[in-house]
């Protein structure tokens, strides 16, 4: 008995080591709810994390160029689709840890978004200006809309976002539009144009989907479309909150998503001050302006919507600001390390991981008792995503 | 760096370690800001620091615009190829005065005139890497 235990061990040992030698190893089963990637953009490669063990599961490479990248996720939060600035397009089986196909779709490009019904995968470029939609299973073509915004001028595509509907809606940084483009025939899609405002550098979506939001670069101001009354066209809320004062440069753009919308009321990045400023969520009124260290680039809402976590273009991008969404005071100043370029909340609150480009790490904070719970490392840390992004409007 | 236990033979284990030892150099090579630097517009040679700080501000901070390979974005590109026939001198202004009704920033609150100059001619002849 005891030979052939000797025995049994010898051979599990023996496909141990023939499991070494042969590369793929076997995958492993696990739910995808609380993972995530972290894009390391000089590299061009994505850590994949767990943010329940708090760890690091697996990485990988060979994605291109990652510097300006985002990611969105399939809905059964299995795949992430990893938008490359050199227009590569590449989906990452989350549960298997590796790449499951990747396509070059354009020259150059600044992100993307999912369909409502997870079957579309749309692409936001730069250049050719304009938006490709590809079938989210095996990447193929299905159409494209070019940003031809008048004769032969073709603009910068900027601020994707999905809208129910099977529709997407985007802004022409050079057009000066907001389009929304109804994808329900996905080979043979139909937009509509709107007017918006001088030069809108990223857009948003409410989390019901109902407000497009756009920031104007060019203006004062933000142009709001109402996509359940799309008619009444595109109008300026908070115009002229820089009037009367000399604008700073802005060294970074403010990043919008829909996490702005808190405590109802919308967070917004002023641009080109060192402010935050809220606006009422239902008459889009000032309430507040938040004085800041530095040029805020993402202001981002926590989960229970009780905090706003910001970071800061040079020079200041080494400080977190934390805002308390009940006073509107600041209640916390963090110096997580160099060159903090996102944060990224767990789904129900609680932790916030930030990347430090500079440090090459990925720290993740409690956001209760702002004490450190962990570090990650990562080779040049920007962008952080995690899969509950799957089930929400916008991401 | 924490690597699945499951898989003790991922190939990105060899990746991770490779990239850890990287980092170690990286990090101990760099020095923080650009403080050190300034001041010192009358300076027409950079010490070789101040010149690895230029080239990860370029690389870094102008390349969330025009690219971390320079290639363009929302900004123009910068490659060599993009920029021949320009002339430094114009660069090293629109750097340091920015280009106004475009997106592109004065830099001049954050880089000295003798930095800028630099930059532009590093652009044209097709600008440095990152050294680890």
């Amino acid at each position: 008995m005891r030979t052939f235990g000797y025995l049994i061990a010898c051979f599990a040992f023996s496909l141990v080591l023939a499991a070494c030698s042969s590369a793929p190893v076997a995958p492993v089963v696990r739910g995808t709810g609380d993972l995530g990637v972290v894009i390391e953009r000089a590299k061009g490669a994505v850590t994949l994390v767990n943010t329940s063990s708090r760890s690091a599961y697996g990485r990988v490479e060979g994605l291109g160029d990652l510097s300006h990248a985002s990611v969105v996720f399939s809905r059964d939060a299995r795949y992430a689709f990893v938008f490359g600035r050199d227009g590569g397009l590449s989906k990452i089986d989350l549960m298997e840890g590796r790449l499951a196909k990747r396509i070059m779709q354009s020259g150059n490009a600044i992100g993307g978004s999912i369909s409502q019904d997870g079957r579309i995968v749309v692409a936001q470029n730069y250049t050719p200006g304009g938006i490709k939609a590809f079938d989210a299973q095996t990447l193929e073509l299905l159409s494209e809309v070019p940003a031809e915004y008048a004769p032969g001028k073709f603009s910068k595509v900027v601020g994707l976002a999905d809208v129910p509907g099977q529709r997407f809606a985007y802004a022409l940084f050079d057009g000066g539009e907001i389009w929304v483009s109804d994808f329900t025939n996905p080979r043979a899609p139909t937009t509509r144009r709107f007017p918006a405002g001088q030069q809108p550098y990223d857009g948003l979506i409410t989390p019901e989907g109902r407000y497009y939001l756009a920031g104007l670069f060019g203006e004062d101001g933000i142009a709001q479309l109402d996509l359940w009354r799309p008619e009444n066209g595109a109008r300026k809320i908070l115009q002229n909150y820089g009037r009367g004062q000399e604008k700073l440069p802005v060294f970074k753009m403010p990043h919008l998503r829909g996490w702005s919308i808190a405590a109802g009321q919308a967070w917004l990045p002023a641009i080109g001050r060192h402010e935050v400023i809220a606006a009422d969520a239902t008459t889009w009124l000032e309430t507040r302006r938040v004085a800041l260290k530095g040029q805020p680039v993402f202001a981002i809402a926590s989960p229970d919507q009780r905090q706003i976590w910001v970071n800061f273009a040079h020079p200041d991008n080494g400080w977190v600001q934390v805002i308390d969404t009940l006073s509107g005071q600041v209640v916390q100043t963090l110096q997580p390390g160099r060159a903090v370029l996102h944060m990224e909340f767990t789904a129900r609150s609680g932790n916030v991981w930030i990347s430090a480009r500079d440090d090459n790490k990925v720290l993740i904070y409690d956001t209760r008792s702002f004490a450190k719970l962990a570090e990650i490392d990562a080779d040049a840390p920007s962008g952080i995503f995690f899969t509950s992004r799957a089930a929400r409007i916008g991401f | 760096m924490p690597v699945n236990k499951m898989a003790p033979c991922s190939p990105c284990v060899k990746a991770m370690k490779t990239t850890a030892l990287l980092l170690v150099t990286s990090v101990t090579m760099l020095t923080p800001g650009l403080s050190g630097a300034m001041g010192d517009a009358t300076s027409g040679s950079l010490g070789k620091t101040e010149r690895a700080e230029l080239v990860r501000l370029v690389r870094q901070d102008c390349g969330s615009c025009h690219g971390m390979k320079l290639t363009g974005g929302l900004g123009t590109p910068l490659t060599r190829e993009a920029l021949a026939g320009k002339p430094v001198e114009s660069m090293a202004a629109t750097i340091i005065h920015g280009r106004p009704g475009t997106a592109m920033p004065p830099w001049k609150t954050l880089l000295t005139e003798a930095q800028a100059q630099w930059i532009a001619e590093q652009l044209i002849a097709g600008f440095p890497e990152e050294t680890p």
